[in-house]
C-alpha cells in the first residue's frame, strides 16, 4: 500500500489492528492516549473491541482475559500507568499468556512530567513484573519503526508464550512521519491450543493460572521459562550500526535519543571526529554479543539517554568494561539537541 | 523558491483553522500568520490547542515574534502542566476593533479540539468569523471524503460554529511526491461537493511540484520543530 502521514500512536493502533489485534484495552494518559482515541474509531468498523476500563489496573486484567482466551490482545499507558499494571504483567507472564504492552515514556517518577523521557529502561528489562521473569522489549526509533516493530512483538508474543513491551516514548507517540503500513486483512493468527476457549468434550480442557501450592512444580515451569527465555536470546535479537566501521568513539542510544545522536555523529564527523553510532533494538535481550564486537576497534564508549544513565550497566557488561563508557543524558522530560550531544561527545569521549 | 502568488485573503477579522489532528493546522496558521503580518496587517495568532501539548504553535513564539506577529499562548504551553487552559489575553482580539487588523486561530484537532470554540461563540459571531476546515487524503481516518465531511459535521456541531471554506493540505510529510497534491483533486473536489464548501487554497511545503491548475496555493515553510535534527539548535 502506499504511504500515508501518520503519529506514532495511530501507527501502532493501526498497525495492531493489521497485524490481526481485535482487542484493545486501556486507559487515558498524556502522552499516549492517541492510541485509544485511534482504537475507539477502529475497532468497531473491523469488528474488534476497544474498551475502555476503570483503571489501568482493569485494563491490563482485561488483556489477561482476552488472552487466555487466545485472542491478540494489547493495552497501552504511560510511565505511571504502566506501574499500575505491573502485577497484572507478573500475573501475564506467570500464566504464559502472549500481548502487547505499549509504554509511551514520559518524565518521573512519580507523576512527573508529560514530555519525552526513557526513564522507565530498568523497569521495562531489569523487572517489568515482580518474580523471576523477563519481558522482550523493542524500542522504536521512527514512525515506521513503530508500526512495523509491532506486528514483530505481537509475533514474538505468540511464539514464546510471552507479553512483549513496546517501549517508546512522548515524543515518538507524537510526531508525524510518512509511514507503509502492513496490508489489511492479511495476517494468519497462530494456532494456540492452549487457549481456554472451549473445550466442546473434544479435547482436555485448558487452565490458564499462575498459582502453584507446589514449590517444585513451580520451579519446573519457571526453568522450563527460561529455556525460552534462552532461544529468545539466540533468534531475536535486533540492532542497527550506524557509520561505526571506523569509529573511535562509539555512541549507544536508542528510541528517539538515537536519532538526535544521529545527527550529532554526522556533525562530529565534519569536525574529524570518527564517532558511530550503536543502537540496540531490542533492550531486552540486549545485543550483547553485537556491542562486545565493537569493544577492541573502539577507544571509548558514550551512552545517550533520557535519563541518569540506566543502559550504562549493560553496555559496561555487554563489553566486559573493556573500554571506558561516558554518559551523558537530559532527564525530567528534557530532550537534548544535536549540538547538546556533540558538545558531549568532544569533552567526554571525543577522539579526534 | 518558484513560488506562485498567494492571492488568497480572509474576508472577516478573525480566521479560526479547524481539522484533523496531524492535518497541518499548526503550519498553516504560522505561515499564514507571518504572510498578512509581513503585508503590514496588524497580525495576532493564538494557540487555541487545548488538546495536545506537543508540536504547537506555542514552539515558534519567538520567529512569530520576530515576523511581527504578536502570539497569544496558554500561559502553561510548553511547561509541564498538562492543564487544558486558555489564555484571558483571548478576549482582546474582540475588543480589537482595527478593521485591519487579523486574528487566527490555531485550534487543537478534530471536535474535542475545537469545544472550546463554544464558549467564544457571542463574541465570535458577533465579530464576524471564517472558519477554515484542513484536511489530507494522507491522513488515514480522513483518507475518503466521506469521512472527512462526517469530521467536519463533528467540528461543526462541537464549535456550535460553520465552516465557510475548506483548505487541501494533503501531504505525506517527507515522502511527499511531486504528485501527492494533484493527486488529491478528484477527493477535494468529492468533499466539497458532499459539503456545499468552497475551496478555499491549497497548500504545500515542497518548492516546486505538479501545480497546475492548483490555485490559490500557499507555498508554506516548514515551521516545525524537530528536536533531533540539526535545525534544532536555533530558536532555543
Amino acid at each position: 500500500m502506499a504511504k500515508v502521514l501518520m503519529k506514532g500512536n495511530e501507527a501502532i493502533a493501526e498497525s495492531a489492528i493489521r497485524h490481526g489485534c481485535l482487542h484493545y484495552f486501556g486507559y487515558p494518559i498524556t502522552p499516549q492516549t492517541e492510541i485509544a482515541e485511534y482504537m475507539a474509531k477502529r475497532m468497531p468498523k473491523v469488528g474488534g473491541v476497544c474498551l475502555q476500563a476503570e483503571s489501568e489496573v482493569a485494563a491490563i486484567n482485561m488483556v489477561l482475559g482476552a488472552a487466555s482466551a487466545g485472542a491478540r490482545a494489547m493495552t497501552s499507558s504511560s510511565s505511571p500507568g504502566i506501574s499500575l499494571k505491573c502485577e497484572g504483567i507478573s500475573y501475564l507472564i506467570g500464566s504464559d499468556l502472549p500481548c502487547l504492552i505499549v509504554n509511551i515514556q514520559r518524565g518521573s517518577p512519580g507523576l512527573g512530567s508529560i514530555q519525552p523521557s526513557q526513564q522507565d529502561y530498568y523497569q521495562a528489562t531489569k523487572a517489568l513484573g515482580h518474580g523471576d521473569s523477563q519481558v522482550p522489549v523493542l524500542a522504536p526509533s521512527s514512525v515506521q519503526e513503530l508500526a512495523d516493530l509491532t506486528g514483530v512483538a505481537f509475533d514474538i508474543g505468540d511464539k514464546y508464550r510471552t507479553p512483549v513491551m513496546l517501549l517508546a516514548d512522548g515524543a515518538l507517540g507524537q510526531m508525524m512521519e510518512p509511514v507503509e503500513l502492513a496490508p489489511e486483512g492479511q495476517t494468519v493468527l497462530p494456532e494456540k491450543p492452549w487457549a481456554a476457549n472451549g473445550h466442546e468434550n473434544k479435547r482436555k480442557r485448558n487452565i490458564i493460572n499462575s498459582l502453584y501450592i507446589q514449590p517444585d512444580v513451580l520451579e519446573k515451569i519457571v526453568l522450563e521459562r527460561y529455556k525460552r527465555y534462552e532461544q529468545i536470546e539466540e533468534n531475536e535479537i535486533r540492532c542497527e550500526n550506524y557509520m561505526t566501521e571506523d569509529a573511535d568513539v562509539i555512541l549507544v542510544s536508542y528510541g528517539i535519543t538515537s536519532r538526535i545522536c544521529k545527527t550529532a555523529v554526522g556533525m562530529a564527523r565534519q569536525k574529524g571526529i570518527k564517532a558511530g553510532l550503536f543502537r540496540p533494538i531490542t533492550l531486552w535481550p540486549y545485543p550483547k554479543k553485537q556491542l562486545m564486537a565493537l569493544a577492541d576497534q573502539a577507544k571509548k564508549f558514550l551512552v545517550v539517554e533520557l535519563n541518569m544513565g540506566q543502559m550504562v550497566d549493560d553496555v559496561k557488561v555487554s563489553i566486559e568494561s573493556k573500554k571506558p563508557v561516558h554518559f551523558f543524558g537530559r532527564t525530567g522530560g528534557m530532550m537534548p539537541s544535536p549540538g547538546d550531544v556533540l558538545r558531549a561527545i568532544e569533552s567526554e569521549g571525543g577522539v579526534r | 523558491m518558484n513560488t506562485k502568488p498567494f492571492n488568497w485573503q480572509p474576508s472577516k477579522r478573525l480566521l479560526i483553522i479547524t481539522g484533523h489532528f496531524g492535518s497541518g493546522k499548526t503550519n498553516i496558521a504560522v505561515n499564514l500568520a507571518k504572510i498578512f503580518a509581513a503585508s503590514g496587517r496588524k497580525t495576532t495568532l493564538i494557540d487555541f490547542d487545548t488538546v495536545n501539548p506537543y508540536f504547537r504553535a506555542a514552539d515558534n513564539i519567538k520567529s512569530l515574534e520576530r515576523s511581527g506577529v504578536k502570539a497569544i499562548v496558554p500561559e502553561y504551553a510548553n511547561t509541564n502542566l498538562d492543564l487544558p487552559t486558555l489564555p484571558p489575553e483571548i478576549y482582546s482580539v474582540f475588543k480589537d476593533e482595527d478593521p485591519g487588523s487579523l486574528a487566527i486561530f490555531d485550534v487543537g484537532g478534530d471536535d474535542l479540539g475545537a469545544t472550546p470554540l463554544g464558549m467564544f461563540n457571542p463574541q465570535i459571531t458577533g465579530s464576524g468569523y471564517e472558519m477554515l476546515y484542513v484536511v489530507s487524503m494522507y491522513r488515514p481516518l480522513t483518507a475518503s471524503a466521506e469521512d472527512a465531511a462526517r469530521l467536519l459535521c463533528d467540528i461543526e456541531a462541537a464549535s456550535r460554529l460553520r465552516v465557510t471554506a475548506i483548505v487541501n493540505n494533503s501531504n505525506i510529510g517527507e515522502a511527499t511526491g511531486r504528485d501527492s497534491l494533484i493527486q488529491s483533486s478528484e477527493y477535494i473536489k468529492q468533499l466539497c461537493e458532499i459539503t456545499g464548501l468552497p475551496l478555499a487554497f491549497s497548500a504545500t511545503m515542497l518548492e516546486s511540484g505538479d501545480f497546475d491548475g492548483i490555485e490559490p496555493l500557499l507555498q508554506m515553510a516548514d515551521e516545525t520543530k524537530y528536536l533531533w535534527k540539526e535545525s534544532a539548535e536555533a530558536d532555543v
